[in-house]
């Protein structure tokens, strides 16, 4: 299944825009959904962190960007990717050990990247893809390309050291880069109320010299216009913005998280600010789509969906050929 | 033949300039490496030949830096990184060994990191323990990164053009009390590399075989003039690279000899000289040793400040010489 390719633009500034932010929310939900429901009938492996409450936020910021723009990911990545354009099956094929994965089987769910659309990788570290981020958008100041970078990071990777030396350089330098924080409340299970003396994480980004945003990260609109006003900026030539995205993960952080840091209630409380429909009410209330439109998009999306298990649990398992000279690059003579 | 004679500064900074000069993706970035000319003078006039952008000036992250020439590695571009001394590395390490070594393998292959960081370890300049480490074990110890030591100047001016053309992330460690000898064979010039993965036969001889890296092959060379004197012959063989190491050149002079003695400046403890001898102990050479083997590595200390202290922290001239003296004498 070869991906969309990348719409730009506005949720609500035609049918197709909204009809695109919805198809991409729905995938991210979907995929992770089917994800889940492999891990529990023990047909995947490894661990998985799920980012189902979050979709607003790389469905946003991706509709700022262009194809060749790069992105960097997070653990909690299968959003992102998708977002950015990835292969579906590609992605589920990685996450069951297959040849035809992204990775070969050798990454699995923490470390996918897509070279065609622009995705530098997921990453195991966190604040790991802060820095090389601010590298490719040091690349492309340099190579005067007019692209820009993305980094996708958790509220936790803001107090690694990572995230303070690469903001820097990224401001000092004005690259353009864009700083997306997803502020999902918890690192692990540690709250921002108890990781931070700050209540907007974005307040950080006047130590640096460069603007800092709050946005609902659960508005699929208010991040895209977060993140359009950053990528402007950063295309002419002004630096890098910090965006912090508010959100939640209705899931546990990873596969052994027991939710005892947190209440049912508040869970209960955020999913009532899910993403999926808050956007729904706005495109129905603006009349851009109808009610059967939106749920053609929900039945195509899990249908691809369900394609992309299909044809991920078909391919052939990653063998251990070549895992050797895998390792490196081969110099050309 | 050219008959120049160059410090490893000057050599490094030559490879550098030729780069730089063939390839627009090729650029620097470091600490003080701009209009300082480098915290050992390795960058020189650089920045004035080349601008800021492409002798690039940065602040005190070495994270950062790293993490950002990962980024442009991975975005067309082939950074060269200084950090201004390999202790400094272990502010780095999540972008050296999670990210750079990795991302090629765990990414499936379809991205990676053509990128070199040169930095100057070792000891012997009254720096002390944070300032004088040899940290070739910590590369050589991850999948996915190539670790180059060059001994002379002529061989740092090869290895580094192939590090920079290499697509792999290269660690070139230089030694800083190298920078400012001349070495003893002159430097070519243009722009000829020297493949990586290759051990050079420094010296040949018949009753010894001594393998040893960066300045300890200096010493190591020393001792061998000076022993030939004495009827001892003595084969010295530098890898260059530790990372690819190629064993098949020390193999063959080992079956010659019959004899083996492993030279490094870092700690015995896990230094990448174990290796070497367990290789060796695996191969049919072994067969053909007629000593035990000797190992002659630095203390499994810190490196300690005061000079007389410092000294006897590392292998010294004349502690390679009473070793291979006594290998020989004794074992016939």
């Amino acid at each position: 299944m070869t991906a969309n390719p990348l719409l730009m633009g506005h949720p609500l500034s035609s049918p197709e825009h909204a009809k695109h932010a919805l198809l991409y929310m729905y995938r991210i939900r979907k995929f992770e959904e089917a994800v889940e429901d492999l891990f529990g009938r023990g047909m995947m492996h490894g661990t998985m962190h799920l980012s189902i409450g979050q979709e607003a936020g790389p469905t946003g910021a991706c509709l700022a960007l262009q194809i060749t723009d790069q992105i960097t990911s997070t653990h909690r990545g299968h959003g992102h990717c998708i977002a950015k354009g990835a292969d579906l099956t590609r992605m589920m094929a990685e996450l069951l050990g297959k040849k035809i994965g992204y990775c070969g089987g050798r990454g699995g769910s923490m470390h996918i990247a897509d070279a065609e659309t622009g995705n530098l990788g997921a990453n195991g570290v966190v604040g790991g893809g802060i820095p090389i981020a601010a590298g490719a958008a040091l690349a492309a100041k340099m190579r005067k390309s007019g692209t820009v970078a993305v980094s996708f990071f958790g509220d936790g990777a803001m107090n690694e050291g990572a995230f303070h030396e690469a903001a820097n350089m990224a401001a000092i330098w004005n690259l353009p880069l864009i700083l997306f924080c997803e502020n999902n409340k918890y690192g692990m299970s540690s709250s921002t109320e108890k990781a931070f003396k700050l209540e907007n994480l974005a307040d950080r980004g006047k130590g640096y010299g460069i603007p800092g945003v709050t946005v609902d990260g659960n508005d699929v609109v208010a991040v895209y216009e977060a993140a359009e006003a950053a990528v402007a900026r950063a295309r002419n030539g002004e630096g890098p913005t910090l965006i912090e995205s508010v959100t939640y993960r209705w899931k546990g952080h990873s596969r052994s998280d027991k939710n005892l840091y947190r209440t049912k209630e508040e869970i209960e409380e955020w999913k009532d600010k899910d993403p999926i429909p808050n956007f729904i009410h706005k495109v129905l209330d603006k009349g851009i789509l109808t009610q059967e439109q939106i749920e053609e998009i929900q039945k195509v999306s899990t249908e691809q969906i369900m394609q992309a298990v299909k044809e991920a649990a078909a391919a052939e398992s990653a063998t251990p050929d070549g895992l050797l000279e895998a390792v490196f690059k081969a110099v050309s003579a | 033949m050219s008959d120049r004679m160059l410090t490893m500064a000057e050599a490094v900074r030559e490879a550098m300039t030729i780069a730089m000069e063939e390839r627009e993706e090729v650029f620097i970035l470091g600490e003080d490496i701009g209009i300082y000319g480098g915290a050992f003078g390795v960058t020189g006039d650089l920045y004035h030949r080349f601008g800021p952008e492409r002798v690039l000036d940065t602040p005190i992250s070495e994270l950062g830096i790293v993490g950002a020439a990962v980024g442009a590695a991975l975005s067309g571009m082939r950074p060269i990184v200084e950090i201004q001394f390999s202790d400094f590395t272990a502010q780095a390490m999540d972008q050296i060994a999670n990210q750079a070594a990795k991302i090629h393998f765990m990414l499936g292959g379809a991205l990676h990191v053509p990128l070199v960081l040169r930095t100057p370890q070792g000891s012997g300049t009254g720096a002390a323990a944070q300032h004088s480490q040899n940290l070739e074990p910590w590369f050589a110890s991850v999948p996915g990164l190539k670790v180059v030591v060059p001994s002379n100047p002529a061989d740092a001016k090869g290895l580094l053009l192939a590090a920079i053309d290499d697509p792999n992330p290269v660690i070139f460690l230089e030694h800083k009390l190298l920078y400012k000898i001349p070495g003893r064979d002159p430097v070519p010039e243009g722009a000829t590399r020297i493949p990586l993965g290759v051990s050079k036969v420094v010296r040949t001889g018949k009753d010894l075989t001594i393998v040893a890296t960066g300045i300890m092959v200096n010493k190591s060379f020393e001792v061998a003039e000076k022993l030939s004197a004495e009827g001892i012959s003595i084969e010295l063989i530098d890898p260059r690279t530790i990372s690819p190491l190629d064993t098949a050149p020390i193999f063959e002079s080992v079956e010659k000899t019959g004899r083996l003695m492993v030279v490094q400046e870092g700690p015995s403890h896990a230094g990448y000289i174990n290796e070497v001898i367990a290789q060796v102990s695996g191969s049919a050479c072994f067969g053909n040793l007629i000593a035990p083997i000797k190992r002659l590595a630095g203390m499994n200390i810190p490196i300690p400040y005061a000079p007389q202290l410092e000294k006897v922290a590392v292998p010294q001239i004349a502690d390679i010489e009473a070793a291979a003296r006594e290998i020989v004498k004794n074992w016939r």
